[in-house]
C-alpha cells in the first residue's frame, strides 16, 4: 500500500511539503533566525539578502522568520477547523443515512441551506458577527465546513446500511446506537477522511483570505493573509513583502492537495 | 410537458431553501452577536442611543416576532440602513451589484475560453507533456490564493510595466456611460461610446484574470475527466474512422456529449467567483459588492454585510437552478424525476 502511495512523484512532493510544514511548526523558535515580532526601524524595507533571506517589512521585521512562525497559525487553524467540523458532520451524516425518513430529510435540508452560500461568504458573515479575531474565524470556518462531511458520510452509510455485517449485528440484538457507532461509522468514514485531508489546505486558504480582508489574525500577528494585506501599503517599495507570504500559502495548500489526491487515488477502487 | 412540470417543481422547491437562507441570515445577524443593537449602532454609539435602537429594532420582543418583522422588511425590499453610506442598504446594492456581475461574467468568459480547450487538449494528449503541463497548472490554480495573484499582477503590469490600470472601472476623467444595465462595457457598447468601452475592458483585464485563475483549474480538470470518459466511446471511434479531423471529432462530437458535468461545475464556479469577489475586488479597488462588504466589515456596518451575504446566496442558488433546468432540457435521456 505504501509503495503504491509513493509511486506517484506528485504525492511524494505533497508528503515532503507537509512534513516540512510540520517540522517548521514544531521547531519554529530554533529555525527562524530572528524574533518574528521584533521591530527594527533602522532595518526597514530591506530587500532579500544573506542576512534577511526574504527581506524586511515596513517596520524592519524579518519576513523569513515571520513566515516560519506563520506555519504555526495556519496549521493550527487548518487542523482545528477539521477537528471540529469532521466529527459533527460525520455523526449527522451517519444518523441521516442510518435512521432515514423525517430525520434524514431534516438534516439534509439543513445542509442544503448551508451549502447554498458560497463558503467564504457564509464564513465572512459569521466571523463579522462574532467580531474580528483568529478564534472567531476558526469557529466561522467550522460552522461553514461540516455539511460537506455530512453529505459524503450519508452517501457512504446508505451504501453499507444493508450489508451483511450490519444485518448480523442487528440480528444478534445490538442496540441501534451501538450498531451506528461500532459498525456503520467506522466502515463509512474513509471517503470523508480523505476529503478532510484535502480540506486542510482549503481551510488554510480560506482563513488566509479572511485575514486578508481584516477578519482573522490582527497585526502584528505573523499570519500569512494578514501579512499580505499589509504588504499592499508598501507594494511600490518592497515586492518581497507581498511575494513570500503568498508563496508560503500556495506551497502549503499545494502540499495538502497533492497528498490528499494521492490518498484518494489509493483508496478509490477504480484505481486498483 | 414533463419538462414544464420539472421546472415548476424545481421552482417550488426553491421556496424552502429561500426560507432557510433567511432563517440562517436572521440567526447570524440577531443571535450570534452579543448585542445586535450595539453592532447596528456602530462602534462610536453611546449607551442611550443603543437602548433606543434596541427598542426601535424590536430586540425586546420574542424571537419569532423579530423574525416576522425581518421577513416582512425583506419582502418589501428593506435590507436595513447602512451606517456607513447613510442610505438604505438596497440603494447601495443597486449601485454596487452591476460591477460585481460584470466582473464575474467576464471572468467566467475567460474561464470557459481557456479552461475547456485546455481540458480537451489534456484529455486528447493524456499523459503527454501537454497533459502534464495542464495538470500542474490546474493544481497550482486551485491552490493559489487569488488575492495574492492579484497583488503580483498589480506589481508587474501596473507598477513595473505601467501598461494596465491598477484600480477602478474607468480611467480618471472619463465619465461612466449612460446607465442601462450598470455594466460599463455593455452600456458603452449599447450607447456606442467607444472610448469608454475600451477603458472599461482594459480595467477588467487584471481583476478578471485573477478571478478566473482558480476557476480555470477547476474547469480544466473537470473537462479532462469528462472527455476521457467520452473519448472511449464507440461513436468517437466511428467518427475518427469516417475520417473526421481531430478538431471536428473532439469539439463537434465528444465535447458536446461531455458537456453535462462541465455545465454543472460552471454553476459551482459561478458561486466560487461570487465568493472570491470579496477578495479580488479588495485588491483592485473594484467598486462591487465584495469591496462594499469588506468596507462594511471595516466600519462594522452589519446590515450591509448581511444583505450582501443573502443576495449572493440567492444569486448562487438561482444560477444553479437555471443550470439544472438547462441540463434537463439539453439532455432528453434524463428522467425528470
Amino acid at each position: 500500500m505504501a509503495r503504491r502511495l509513493f509511486s506517484s512523484p506528485l504525492t511524494l512532493i505533497g508528503l515532503f511539503i507537509v512534513l516540512m510544514i510540520i517540522v517548521l511548526t514544531i521547531f519554529a523558535p530554533w529555525i527562524s533566525p530572528k524574533d518574528p515580532l521584533e521591530v527594527n526601524l533602522g532595518q526597514k524595507l530591506l530587500p532579500p539578502s544573506s542576512e534577511h533571506w526574504f527581506g524586511t517589512d515596513e517596520v524592519g521585521r524579518d519576513i523569513f522568520s515571520r513566515i516560519i512562525y506563520g506555519t504555526r497559525i495556519s496549521l493550527k487553524i487548518g487542523l482545528l477547523v477539521v477537528v471540529i467540523a469532521f466529527p459533527v458532520g460525520t455523526v449527522l451524516g451517519a444518523i441521516a443515512g442510518f435512521v432515514g425518513g423525517v430525520v434524514d430529510q431534516i438534516i439534509m435540508r439543513i445542509t442544503d441551506i448551508f451549502l447554498s452560500f458560497p463558503g467564504i461568504i457564509l464564513a465572512m458573515s459569521i466571523a463579522a458577527a462574532l467580531g474580528p479575531s483568529i478564534e472567531n474565524v476558526l469557529l466561522a470556518l467550522a460552522i461553514t465546513w461540516w455539511p460537506w462531511y455530512t453529505r459524503i458520510v450519508r452517501s457512504s452509510v446508505l451504501s453499507i446500511k444493508n450489508a451483511e455485517f450490519v444485518e448480523s449485528a442487528r440480528v444478534i440484538g445490538a442496540n441501534p446506537i451501538r450498531v451506528l457507532f461500532k459498525e456503520i461509522i467506522p466502515n463509512s468514514i474513509a471517503p470523508a477522511s480523505i476529503q478532510a485531508s484535502l480540506d486542510l489546505g482549503f481551510v488554510i486558504l480560506a482563513a488566509a483570505g479572511l485575514s486578508f480582508i481584516g477578519l482573522g489574525a490582527q497585526p502584528p500577528s505573523p499570519e500569512w493573509g494578514a501579512m499580505l494585506s499589509s504588504s499592499r501599503e508598501i507594494l511600490r517599495d518592497a515586492w518581497w513583502a507581498a511575494t513570500f507570504p503568498g508563496l508560503a500559502i500556495l506551497v502549503t495548500v499545494l502540499g495538502f492537495n497533492l497528498l490528499g489526491d494521492g490518498l484518494r487515488d489509493l483508496l478509490d477502487p477504480k484505481n486498483r | 410537458m414533463d419538462a414544464l412540470r420539472y421546472i415548476i417543481k424545481r421552482l417550488l422547491l426553491m421556496f424552502p431553501i429561500l426560507f432557510g437562507i433567511t432563517v440562517l441570515t436572521f440567526f447570524i445577524s440577531n443571535t450570534i452577536p452579543g448585542d445586535p443593537a450595539r453592532l447596528a449602532a456602530g462602534p462610536h454609539a453611546d449607551a442611550k442611543v443603543i437602548e433606543e435602537l434596541r427598542e426601535t429594532m424590536g430586540l425586546n420582543k420574542p424571537l419569532y416576532v423579530q423574525y416576522g418583522t425581518y421577513m416582512n422588511n425583506l419582502v418589501h425590499g428593506d435590507f436595513g440602513f447602512s451606517n456607513f453610506s447613510h442610505q438604505p442598504v438596497i440603494e447601495d446594492i443597486k449601485a454596487y451589484f452591476p460591477a460585481t456581475l460584470e466582473l464575474t461574467l467576464f471572468s467566467m468568459f475567460i474561464t470557459i475560453l481557456i479552461g475547456i480547450p485546455f481540458g480537451v487538449i489534456s484529455a486528447n494528449k493524456k499523459d503527454k507533456i501537454a497533459d502534464q503541463f495542464t495538470r500542474v497548472m490546474s493544481l497550482m490554480g486551485v491552490a493559489m490564493p487569488a488575492f495574492w495573484l492579484g497583488i503580483l499582477l498589480l506589481l508587474f503590469f501596473y507598477l513595473q510595466l505601467g501598461i494596465l490600470p491598477g484600480s477602478g472601472r474607468l480611467d480618471t476623467g472619463l465619465s461612466p456611460p449612460v446607465t442601462i444595465t450598470g455594466m460599463y462595457t455593455l452600456d458603452a457598447l449599447l450607447s456606442g461610446n467607444w472610448t469608454v468601452f475600451q477603458s472599461a475592458i482594459i480595467h477588467l483585464i487584471l481583476p478578471a484574470i485573477t478571478q478566473a485563475a482558480v476557476t480555470i483549474g477547476m474547469i480544466t480538470r473537470m473537462t479532462r475527466s469528462s472527455m476521457l470518459e467520452v473519448l472511449k466511446s464507440d461513436y468517437v471511434r466511428t467518427a475518427y474512422a469516417k475520417g473526421g479531423t481531430d478538431t471536428r471529432v473532439l469539439y463537434g462530437h465528444a465535447l458536446r456529449n461531455g458537456m453535462m458535468p462541465i455545465l454543472t461545475l460552471l454553476g459551482m464556479t459561478f458561486g466560487h467567483s461570487l465568493g472570491g469577489s470579496v477578495l479580488v475586488e479588495s485588491v483592485f479597488s473594484w467598486p462591487g459588492l465584495g469591496k462594499y462588504a469588506v468596507n462594511a466589515i471595516t466600519y462594522l456596518d452589519f446590515p450591509a454585510v448581511m444583505a450582501v451575504t443573502m443576495l449572493i446566496a440567492i444569486l448562487f442558488i438561482t444560477v444553479n437552478l437555471i443550470i439544472d433546468i438547462l441540463y434537463q432540457v439539453i439532455d432528453p435521456r434524463l428522467n425528470y424525476d
